[in-house]
């Protein structure tokens, strides 16, 4: 079913609102200012059992044996399972995968891939339980890097793996897929360039860095009904995926989300999940697993590293005449990075009609990569956005005036087959240019530089409730997940509709039995799709008021009009009638129909997509080669500013996020295979003192797609991060670096070499 | 089965007794023995602040105190922190200026706040920086965290002169 409240009503830009735009304090923050809200590790049931998971040491290794006879024996282990416990599924099908990643099965394929676990009466015996089984292992030859994984002769991870996209393709390879994505002609788009730069660019994975660990209760009743109750983005794709892997039905298994301690991405897909239920399914209890911060690391989502080239072209009056890439993704141990965002992404916001590009996706012995905002974009606009700065530099031209020069508007057809309605990339580039920050000089010894980003913003399946309450009051049944206030933003648009306060209205989020299949939360899709969902559930609860109105008053039910929370009399021809608020209505449920309530289920359309142009001043200490970041401020268009304050949350939380992938933020792997800093004292992300306060200049260029207007902020802020801050480097010292993290011992290098050569701006 | 070890505290005021393993930290005890989950674990390790509590005074991850150390000590935690029905203004304004997203690092940082604002209550930026640089949070970018503690500080001096 496609969105009918596109059709009934859309976006009206005229309509003057009370309560969308204002910042209200969000009704789930209380318990989370207390410490009464529940996150994953939150729920404590009678009986409840400890699971820990035992992991390979070794990055590559054929699992010969596991003997848990000695774990069994252990008193107060009350359940251990190995992958005999899990159903057999094909290797290389999208199940074989998932749950070979659970639990591994011919072979270990990273450091951190579990073999076993086991269901215990405490933590202590637990740990003790897990190191009494015996593996083993023959360890094979092992690939870290993506490079070396596709030379001829790397280990092989898969061996029923053909690459996809290479016909005749009939040798064993680790290339999961190569995609080409192209349109015009780029051969003829660089001829008619007067200036061409080509650049080579890599990044390193960093981890999404939630700072609550994956943690989940499962249950299993004697008659098959599991219950998970667990931090996830994504309950109803986790119900699925689980129903697929452990042979459930859908309607035996119930998923119920926790509050969320961040995700970002890395909560979408489930760990320990499948494990908790397969020891509670043998101990007849429930158990929990929670991962340590070290599991995380070794064994959650990874954003993948890349390797990029990136080609463009520019004639001297700034038209970019041509683009092409040439791109890995490291994926980790199995395929799912979403690598076929970047081709799509990573040029779209410039109207190029030549373009061209070749992805690979490559495994490797590290843990599956898993999303983190804008899956694959911000790697490779790191190497965009810095070529697009050198063309600038090359011809003589503001950075932010050539983008302008060829930023795309409404009409420009995009190379994955979208045209564009109304945006705002133009308006978003002006008002970055008008911006203090950029008007003001940049302070002695220091760079600035911009880049600018684009993501699609999503929208799928979504469904909702709104149930009215005798008093008059609104409650909300949510699918989507609150990963950062969405829950406040969505109530806010049922009580503009409904023409009551917010502080009536209240939100949950449901578990998998309450509503229909929703989505994953990600993509920005949430405050989008859902509050379209909440707004057609409202409107239709609207209609329902007005029926119970004509009948209260014996009068037809078109005589009866909804305007500002009151049914009144549509005209003087209906009657007189005092108007009717909906508590009024509501409190007269029992006589009429009975409770008042909208539902709504869409596969929703009409994602706006979103731009951002940001803007930082580094200082780079030439003695130690540290970048200190001076001022940043993030120009994004929202579409619509649901909850401003939350708006620059998101906006705020996207550049240190950045910051840290830009400046610091990698994994450390040894010889061994094995990584190296798997703690957050060694992986080290932005601490409060790294940072400044983040300036925010929200643009509102309306998606008319939207009864609000609104676009999504969620992806778009981390997208050109690492891009400014490498072309602020750029600009302090003369030299552009070409690979992440720009640490100081990198730079430090670059600056030496470039001491050494002297010869000017160059990009290295 | 390990040895266990009595203990005796106050928690928040309210007396507390439990028995523990030897190597069982405060942070488990709190959790899993006294049911009081506002505490959170993001690391274990004393590297991201999330279960940052008072023991007599003195701010510490409660991740890295073994719970037989705490015999007679008087701890709080984020459940002690509201009086009644009014929030601590820190609690208060964190809501107000949107100092938190997903929350999960929130508690942690509340009370390590608060321990700021007692030794020093009027923290230039660059202080509340330093002091809650052991206080990890990955939604906000921090911006809104410091200016909640700012903003609260001033209320606070404001109240007390």
């Amino acid at each position: 079913m496609t969105a009918t409240i596109l059709e009934k009503s859309g976006f009206n830009r005229d309509r003057k609102l009370k309560i969308v735009g204002t910042s209200p304090v969000k009704h789930d923050g209380i318990d989370k200012v207390t410490g009464r809200a529940k996150f994953g590790a939150d729920l404590f049931l009678p009986g409840m059992l400890v699971g820990k998971i035992l992991r390979s040491p070794h990055p590559h290794a054929i699992i010969r044996s596991i003997d848990t006879s000695a774990a069994e024996r252990l008193p107060g282990v009350k359940a251990v399972v190995t992958r005999d416990d899990f159903p057999e599924i094909k290797a290389g099908t999208p199940g074989g995968d998932m749950t070979r990643n659970a639990m591994a099965r011919e072979k270990a394929l990273y450091d951190g891939h579990p073999v076993a676990a086991v269901a215990a009466t405490s933590e202590s015996i637990a740990k003790e339980a897990i190191k009494l089984i015996k593996v083993d292992y023959q360890v094979l030859p092992h690939v870290i890097d993506p490079v070396e994984a596709m030379k001829p002769g790397a280990p092989i991870l898969h061996p029923h793996v053909r690459t996809k996209g290479i016909k005749g393709e009939d040798q064993p390879s680790n290339v999961i897929e190569r995609l080409d994505l192209a349109m015009g002609d780029v051969e003829k788009g660089f001829a008619e360039a007067d200036v061409i730069v080509e650049r080579e660019y890599d990044t390193k994975p960093i981890h999404q860095g939630y700072i609550e660990p994956q943690s989940c209760v499962a249950t299993a009743a004697e008659d098959g009904q599991i219950e998970l109750w667990c931090c996830t983005q994504a309950p109803w794709v986790y119900r699925d995926r689980l129903m697929e892997i452990l042979k459930i039905d859908q309607a035996k298994i119930r998923v119920t989300q926790s509050e969320m301690g961040g995700g970002f991405g890395g909560k979408t897909g489930f760990y320990g999940e499948p494990v908790a239920i397969l020891l509670a399914r043998k101990a007849k209890r429930p158990v929990k697993i929670t991962l340590t911060r070290n599991e995380v690391f070794r064994a959650t989502g990874p954003v993948s590293g890349t390797r990029s080239r990136i080609k463009m072209g520019v004639k001297k009056d700034g038209t970019i005449t041509a683009a092409e890439a040439e791109l890995i993704f490291q994926t980790g141990a199995f395929t799912g990075s979403m690598f076929s965002n970047a081709p799509q992404a990573m040029f779209t916001r410039y109207n190029l009609k030549n373009v061209k590009t070749v992805s690979h996706e490559v495994v490797s012995n590290r843990p599956k990569v898993n999303a983190f905002r804008a899956p694959c974009v911000p790697q490779v606009v790191f190497g965009v956005e810095g070529v697009v700065d050198e063309l600038a530099r090359k011809i003589g031209m503001d950075p932010i005036d050539l983008r302008l020069k060829n930023a795309a508007t409404e009409g420009y057809k995009t190379i994955y087959g979208e045209t564009f309605g109304p945006i705002g990339f133009v308006e978003t580039l002006q008002a970055a240019k008008q911006c203090d920050h950029y008007k003001s000089p940049v302070p002695k010894g220091q760079g600035r530089g911009v880049a600018a980003g684009f993501w699609f913003n999503r929208g799928g399946e979504t469904t909702g409730t709104l149930n009215i309450a005798t008093d008059g009051s609104v409650t909300l049944i949510l699918g989507t997940s609150d990963v950062a206030g969405s829950r406040i933003s969505i109530s806010m648009m049922a009580a503009e509709e409904l023409g009551i306060t917010v502080d009536k209205v209240r939100a949950i989020m449901a578990d998998t039995h309450s509503l229909g299949f929703n989505r994953v939360t990600a993509g920005s899709r949430t405050t989008f799709s859902t509050g379209m969902v909440i707004v057609d559930s409202a409107r239709k609860a609207i209609t329902e008021l007005c029926k119970r109105a004509a009948q209260i008053w014996g009068v037809p039910e078109e005589g009866v009009t909804f305007e500002d929370g009151f049914c009144r009399p549509a005209s003087s021809n209906v009657g007189t009638f005092e108007p009717l608020s909906i508590a009024q209505i509501a409190a007269k449920t029992t006589p009429t129909q009975g409770a008042i309530a909208g539902h709504s289920e869409m596969n929703v359309t009409g994602a706006g997509p979103g731009f951002g142009l940001h803007i930082v001043d580094v200082a780079v200490d030439k003695e130690t080669g540290r970048v200190d970041v001076k001022r940043y401020t993030v120009v994004e268009d929202a579409g619509k500013a649901i909850h401003p304050l939350q708006v620059e949350g998101q906006y705020q939380g996207g550049a240190v996020q950045g910051i840290g992938w830009a400046l610091n933020e990698e994994y450390y792997y040894g010889e061994d295979g094995r990584m190296q800093n798997a703690s957050f004292l060694d992986y080290r992300m932005p601490v409060a003192s790294d940072v400044p306060m983040i300036g925010t200049e929200i643009v509102e260029v309306p998606n008319p797609r939207h009864p609000y207007g609104l676009r999504g902020v969620g992806e778009v802020p981390v997208v050109p991060t690492m891009a400014a801050i490498a072309n602020a480097i750029g600009a302090a010292i003369g030299i552009r670096p070409q690979s992440l993290p720009m640490s100081p011992p990198k730079l430090l290098k670059l600056m030496d070499d470039a001491r050494a050569k002297n010869d000017g701006y160059r990009s290295c | 089965m390990s040895k266990k070890y009595h203990v005796t505290t106050t928690v928040n005021g309210d007396e507390y007794e439990f028995l523990c393993e030897a190597q069982q930290t405060l942070l488990d005890i709190l959790r899993d023995e006294l049911m009081l989950s506002g505490t959170k674990e993001g690391c274990g390790t004393g590297d991201c602040g999330a279960c940052t509590v008072m023991i007599d005074g003195t701010m510490v991850c409660s991740c890295l105190v073994l719970a037989v150390e705490t015999e007679g000590s008087r701890i709080e935690t984020i459940e002690g922190m509201a009086k009644g029905e009014n929030l601590h203004p820190l609690q208060r304004i964190f809501l107000e200026l949107n100092g938190l997203q997903c929350g999960i690092c929130t508690p942690g940082i509340l009370i390590a706040a608060k321990a700021l604002l007692e030794r020093n209550p009027d923290p230039t930026e660059t202080e509340i920086r330093y002091w809650l640089a052991g206080n990890l949070c990955r939604c906000t970018g921090y911006d809104k965290i410091i200016r909640s503690v700012q903003a609260a500080a001033k209320e606070m001096r404001g109240a007390r002169s």
